[in-house]
C-alpha cells in the first residue's frame, strides 16, 4: 500500500472540514476525488500533504507513519503537490523553478546543499521535464509572462521533478477552456506508472470521469463512496450530492 | 595618512557588517531590525577577550561563535513569525541586548569598555584585517549565493510556502543564514571594539540596526558587490561631511525612501535596469 489515510478528522473551530475519512493508494493507480463546493476534498489533499495537520486520525506513507512530518519532510520522501492556486517562484524562471525541485533531495540538509554548486544537470533535466508538459518554449520566460495555462503545466513539471511515488493535483483543469482541460487531463493519465500513483482533485467531471478508473467520493466533509468510476457514478447517493435531491 | 587608514578601517568593518545582514535579510529574505545587537555582542566578547589577555586575531573566533550560538536561538524563536512580524520580534533583541548590558556591571554597565588593547600590530595591522574580513567574507558569501544554499535561499525569499512544497527544509535554511550572519556580525563587532577603543551599550542600539539595513537597502538587497559599495560610501560620508554626520538619519532615511520609490531592488537593481536599457 502506497498511501493509507485511517479515520482522518479535521476541524477548523467547530466547524468539520472532513470526518472519520479513510483511504487507500495503491502503486500504479490514478483515484480521482469528487465531491461537491464544500466536501473537504482540498482539505483533505492538504492533510495528507502535511498541509494541515488533522485533529485525529493518521496517514501512512509507503507504511511509515508520517501524520506528524512537515510537508518537505514527505516530499523528500516521494510526495508532491501541485496547487489548485498555481505558485510559482516569481523570481525563478520556469526552468529554475524546475531545476529547484529537482535538486530538492539535496535540499534536506543545508550543508549538503552548501557543498553543491553545479546546476547544470538540474537545469537540464528541468528543460527536459518543460518539454515533457509542452512548454519547453517558454523555458527561460518568469512565471509572470506565461499564460495561466503554462503555469498549470509548470506545476505538473515541478511535481515530476520531485521524482515522486505519489503526486496529489489538485484542481489542474480549473481556469483551463475545454481543449485545454482534455490535452491536460490526457497527459495526467500519461503520467501514472507501475511506481507512481496520482490523486486528482477535480471539478470538471467529465475529464475525471474520463481518465480515472477509480473514483473517491466526498460529501460535507464524509465519505459518500469508494470504488470504480462507472460504479461509483450510477450510486444514487453520489448522483444526489451532486444534482439534488429529486434530481434522479 | 593615519586619517585614511582610519578611513579605510571603518569602511572594511561596516561592509562585513553589512554584508552579514545580506545573508539574512538579503538572501534568505528575513528582515531583521536588531542587527547591531550581533555586533554588540562580537564587540563586547572580543573587548573582553582581548582585555583578558588574548590576542585579537584569536578572540575573533569566539566573538563569531557567541554571536552566531545567540544568533542561533534568536532565529528558532523567530521561525514561527514573518514578514512585519519577524522585523518586530528582531527589534526586541536589539533593545534587548541594550538593556541587558546597560544593567551588567561585569560589562561596564551604563559607562562600557574603555581601554580597550590597541592590535598588536598598529592601525595598518588592524586595517589589513578588517580587509581581509571582509574580502573573505564576502568571498563566502558570493560562493553561498552560487550555491545550491543560495539557491534554497532565494527561494525562501521569494516564497517560502513553495519552497516548502518543492521540498527544501525551510526552517533550517533560515536558521542556517541566521546563524552565518549573525557570526559574520560578531567578527565585525570584535573588530569595531578594537577600531575605536571604547564601547558602550549606546553604540549597538536600533539606530544602528536600521543604518545597516538602510545600507542593505541601497545597495540592493541580496547583491553582494552594491551591498559592499553602498556600504562603503555611506560608512565615511558621515566621516568626511560634518553636515551628513549631523543629519546622518534624515539623510539616510531620504536615500531609502528613494530607492524603494525608485528603484525597489537598489543600486543593483537601478544599474541592471540600465544595463538593459542599453541592449
Amino acid at each position: 500500500m502506497l498511501l493509507s489515510v485511517s479515520n482522518v478528522t479535521v476541524q477548523f473551530g467547530g466547524v468539520t472540514a472532513v470526518a472519520d475519512l479513510s483511504l487507500q493508494v495503491d502503486r500504479g493507480e490514478l483515484i480521482g476525488i469528487i465531491g461537491p463546493n464544500g466536501a473537504g476534498k482540498t482539505t483533505l489533499m492538504r492533510v495528507i500533504s502535511g498541509l494541515v495537520r488533522p485533529t485525529s486520525g493518521s496517514i501512512l506513507l509507503n507504511g511509515q507513519d508520517v501524520t506528524g512530518w512537515t510537508i518537505d519532510r514527505r516530499v523528500r520522501s516521494g510526495l508532491a503537490l501541485a496547487q489548485q492556486i498555481v505558485k510559482p517562484l516569481a523570481t525563478f524562471t520556469l526552468a529554475e523553478n524546475v531545476a529547484l525541485a529537482c535538486g530538492s533531495r539535496r535540499m534536506g540538509s543545508p550543508w549538503q546543499a552548501m557543498t553543491t554548486v553545479n546546476r547544470n544537470a538540474e537545469l537540464q533535466r528541468g528543460r527536459e521535464l518543460l518539454e515533457l508538459v509542452g512548454i519547453a518554449a517558454a523555458a527561460d520566460d518568469y512565471p509572470s509572462a506565461v499564460p495561466l495555462g503554462h503555469l498549470k503545466c509548470l506545476e505538473l513539471a515541478r511535481a515530476l521533478a520531485l521524482e515522486p511515488e505519489l503526486i496529489l493535483l489538485d484542481e489542474p483543469l480549473a481556469g483551463l477552456n475545454q481543449a485545454e482541460a482534455a490535452q491536460m487531463a490526457d497527459r495526467i493519465a500519461s503520467l501514472v506508472t507501475e511506481s507512481r500513483s496520482i490523486i486528482l482533485i477535480e471539478h470538471n467531471l467529465r475529464e475525471v470521469i474520463r481518465i480515472c478508473p477509480k473514483l473517491f467520493v466526498q460529501d460535507q466533509g464524509r465519505y459518500l463512496d469508494f470504488g470504480v468510476t462507472e460504479k461509483v457514478m450510477a450510486n444514487p447517493k453520489v448522483r444526489t450530492a451532486y444534482l439534488g435531491e429529486g434530481a434522479i | 595618512m593615519a586619517y585614511e587608514v582610519i578611513l579605510l578601517t571603518t569602511m572594511a568593518i561596516t561592509v562585513l557588517f553589512a554584508l552579514s545582514l545580506n545573508v539574512i535579510t538579503g538572501f534568505c529574505g528575513q528582515v531583521s531590525l536588531g542587527h547591531a545587537a550581533f555586533y554588540g555582542i562580537g564587540a563586547y566578547v572580543g573587548a573582553m577577550l582581548t582585555k583578558g589577555g588574548w590576542p585579537l586575531l584569536m578572540a575573533l573566533l569566539p566573538a563569531a561563535g557567541v554571536a552566531g550560538l545567540i544568533g542561533f536561538f534568536v532565529g528558532l524563536m523567530s521561525l514561527r513569525v514573518r514578514h512585519d512580524f519577524l522585523a518586530i520580534t528582531t527589534m526586541g533583541i536589539a533593545f534587548l541586548f541594550v538593556g541587558f548590558v546597560r544593567k551588567q556591571e561585569w560589562l561596564g554597565g551604563e559607562i562600557g569598555i574603555s581601554g580597550i588593547p590597541a592590535f598588536g600590530f598598529g592601525r595598518i595591522g588592524l586595517l589589513v584585517v578588517a580587509l581581509a574580513c571582509a574580502g573573505l567574507f564576502a568571498a563566502v558569501t558570493i560562493y553561498l549565493k552560487r550555491s545550491w544554499m543560495g539557491f534554497g535561499f532565494d527561494s525562501i525569499a521569494d516564497d517560502e510556502d513553495t519552497a516548502r512544497i518543492l521540498g527544501i527544509d525551510v526552517p533550517r535554511f533560515k536558521l542556517w543564514a541566521f546563524v552565518i550572519g549573525t557570526a559574520g556580525a560578531g567578527v565585525a563587532g570584535a573588530l569595531y571594539a578594537h577600531h575605536v577603543r571604547y564601547i558602550g551599550p549606546d553604540s549597538f542600539g536600533f539606530v544602528e540596526s536600521v543604518t545597516v539595513l538602510a545600507m542593505v537597502i541601497i545597495g540592493g538587497i541580496g547583491s553582494v558587490w552594491a551591498v559592499a559599495l553602498a556600504a562603503a560610501v555611506l560608512s565615511v560620508l558621515p566621516l568626511w561631511f560634518q553636515f551628513i554626520d549631523d543629519y546622518k538619519l534624515l539623510i539616510y532615511g531620504l536615500l531609502v525612501f528613494a530607492v524603494m520609490r525608485f528603484s525597489p531592488n537598489g543600486i543593483a537593481g537601478a544599474l541592471q535596469s540600465f544595463r538593459r536599457r542599453l541592449r
